[in-house]
């Protein structure tokens, strides 16, 4: 299915990643947002705000943060694509709410573009310290995708692919912005409707007779229905059996927890998306993600040209983490550095998957700006390689 | 003497009248005996066959709780929450879907103390939603603690000693957030509270239906006012029905008067109202109206 014609700015615009997010939900199809103002995503719910009413689409401001994350739900039941958007403080009131989105099954998307933190932190600089709240943040086992962006132009891609993503895999998709990322102005190119791919929801074709709410008819994903067409179905946050019925018992929770992780888990390969820079010879290799993955070319090209073989990978889909590749390209290379804007979060995945055959080093950074190249830079020299 | 042949009679079993209504395949219910909640959903039952809705566009949504547990018991689109939040949740179905009845089903500790603040919001953007409260004055579910409803000197597991913290007066809250419609009754006023709930849900906006109801076993008891019945009996002899009473005047004392009726009724614009009426006015033929 292609993006609606009247939704999507086609052109080259020159615009923050805030507010090319907010294009890119738009052309996503997004019809309700729910969100309660907060920098540094407010223009994202702007833009929205402003745009909403000259394409069909409803922008509620909601009395806080919680009420956003649960209202977007209630519009998907409705049978709309729905955001919300928020940073750090936010970001940690919402938790309860991605969590009943994953236990739910209720496709949706959050972006939380990303300051420094804890509690008031940093309002408008930035930080990468919630990616690890990201993938845990909610109590209780589950699993989301989280993508991030580096440009502006990504915000408008990848919040396409967010909700694109979050029909296919019937999950709340994390679009893990950061406050550079989101207030940088650069080109965004926003192509014509009919070259943006957009997936549709899947509504079931059975009647309300045969149909189960968490039926899924042998493949990992049960079929959607909506409000009002006569299924008469119960949701809730409760363990729930196929038909979507409270049960309370090991045996339902482990089937029902069991698929909630498994249907991302074991499709890591197909939601993998990464960027690798010169890993073919490499020594060392440089492992980031956001921001931070363009603040380490010059560090890159700098160690290079002094002869060290050191390579790049960006992670543009950091949850799920793609483990089997990290694990393979532990075996290949002597170190990773892992630069973030944080004091050390995924480099504790990467540390996991190296399992020792890889030297990893954090270069931490506690937020408020990005790296100094240097920084990455010594880094990158410190690491010892083996001959 | 027992009359043998009186025990062996069989008494014909008369279908239950709202049985289509409800998940018979999820009874028996976790209600305990004397709760009111029961009573509170034959009412609801009754009033949505009266009000003549098509069945299947009415949604319900519930919190947590005793009463969150309403929708997981009728047969109609249920949508079972988080704690507090079902307002919020209802807010995003109705706006999404405006042909949708959505009635929002919920305790008083779920609606008044975690959800306070999206009652008041929902409220004043005069969101078409009814909300219907079983006040039981206590948190049931989890053990008999205090609930901003609980009056003071009444004891909770949390106020052993009896509690000092005052309450809020529902009706006099959703009066002046903006709910165009705001009525309580009690479960032994069942005929009333049929009647008011069929009149919110021809309400569009906030309407506003607040039900006192027993909660036996974790309110009555420790409090040491007897059972489900002496409760019932209680409702009938301290309730005192002003229609039309000023909402500030009927806040519940610990065994007190209860004042009952039809506070409420009157008609404001509704959000969606709103939203169309302003953006057709700044954009014209431009506006292209939400397809909800």
């Amino acid at each position: 299915m292609k993006a609606n014609k009247r939704d999507v700015l086609t052109g080259a615009h020159f615009i923050d990643g805030d507010h090319a997010a907010g294009e890119g939900a738009i052309a996503a199809g997004c019809k309700f947002v729910a969100g309660y103002p907060i920098t540094p995503s407010t223009e994202i719910v702007e833009r929205i705000a402003a745009r909403f009413p000259l394409v069909g689409g409803m922008f509620i401001q909601m009395e806080d943060e919680i009420a956003s994350s649960i209202a977007i739900q209630g519009a998907v039941w409705a049978g709309k694509k729905s955001m919300t958007v928020t940073s750090g403080p936010g970001f940690s009131l919402m938790m309860e709410h991605i969590g009943f989105a994953a236990i739910t099954e209720t496709p949706c998307v959050f972006i939380n573009v990303q300051r420094g933190g804890p509690s008031t932190g940093l309002p408008t600089l930035p930080a990468q310290a919630d990616m690890m709240q990201a993938r845990w943040g909610s109590h209780g086992d589950y699993e989301t995708i989280a993508i991030v962006p580096n440009s502006p132009q990504e915000c408008f891609d990848l919040t396409i692919r967010a909700f694109n993503l979050a029909e296919e895999y019937r999950v709340p998709v994390l679009v893990m912005m950061d406050e550079c990322v989101g207030h940088m102005t650069e080109k965004v190119v926003i192509p014509e409707a009919d070259k943006i791919e957009i997936v549709e929801r899947k509504f079931t074709k059975k009647s309300p007779g045969e149909y189960r709410l968490y039926d899924t008819n042998g493949t990992m994903f049960p079929e959607m229905v909506k409000a009002g067409d006569g299924y008469r179905i119960h949701l809730t946050g409760l363990t729930h059996d196929e038909k979507g019925y409270p049960a309370m018992s090991p045996k339902v929770q482990q089937k029902m927890l069991r698929r909630l992780v498994d249907k991302i888990l074991t499709n890591e390969e197909k939601l993998r998306h990464i960027e690798e820079d010169q890993i073919d010879d490499a020594d060392i290799v440089v492992v980031s993600y956001g921001i931070t993955s363009r603040v380490v070319l010059p560090a890159i090209k700098k160690a290079r040209k002094e002869g060290l073989k050191v390579g790049h990978v960006r992670l543009v889909t950091v949850w799920p983490f793609p483990e089997p590749y990290i694990r393979e390209l532990a075996k290949k290379v002597d170190a990773f550095v892992v630069p973030e804007l944080n004091l050390g979060q995924i480099v504790h995945e990467v540390e996991r998957c190296a399992a020792g055959n890889a030297e990893t080093k954090l270069v931490p950074h506690a937020g408020g700006a990005v790296h100094a190249p240097e920084d990455i830079y010594d880094a990158i020299k410190g690491v010892v390689v083996h001959a | 003497m027992l009359d043998q042949n009186a025990v062996e009679t069989e008494i014909p079993e008369k279908e239950n009248p709202v049985e289509s209504l409800l998940r018979m395949d999820r009874m028996p219910h976790i209600w305990c005996p004397g709760c009111g909640i029961g009573t509170t959903v034959n009412c609801f039952a009754r009033a949505l066959e009266q009000s003549k809705l098509d069945l299947d566009s009415v949604s319900i949504v519930s919190g947590i709780g005793c009463t969150g547990r309403v929708a997981g018991y009728l047969n109609l689109d249920s949508f079972h929450t988080t704690h507090g939040r079902a307002i919020p949740f209802a807010t995003g179905l109705k706006l999404a879907n405006p042909n949708l009845k959505v009635v929002v089903y919920s305790g008083d500790g779920d609606l008044f103390a975690i959800g306070g603040n999206h009652f008041i919001h929902a409220a004043r953007r005069n969101v078409d939603m009814t909300v219907i409260c079983v006040n039981n004055l206590i948190y049931g579910m989890t053990g008999g603690q205090v609930a901003p409803t609980t009056p003071v000197t009444a004891k909770g597991t949390t106020y052993p000693y009896g509690s000092y913290d005052p309450p809020f007066n529902l009706p006099y809250l959703a009066d002046s957030s903006g709910a165009v419609y705001v009525a309580r009754w009690t479960t032994y006023h069942v005929r009333h509270a049929t009647k008011a709930i069929k009149e919110a849900l021809a309400r569009r906006g906030f309407s506003f239906v607040e039900i006192i109801s027993p909660c036996p076993t974790l309110y009555s008891r420790r409090n040491r006012l007897g059972d489900g019945l002496d409760q019932m009996n209680f409702y009938k002899e301290n309730s005192v029905i002003k229609n039309g009473a000023d909402t500030k005047d009927v806040g519940m004392d610990f065994q007190g008067k209860i004042t009952v009726g039809k506070f409420v009724d009157r008609e404001r614009k509704t959000y969606r109202q709103l939203m169309n009426e302003h953006l057709t006015n700044v954009f014209g033929e431009q506006y292209t109206p939400y397809e909800g």
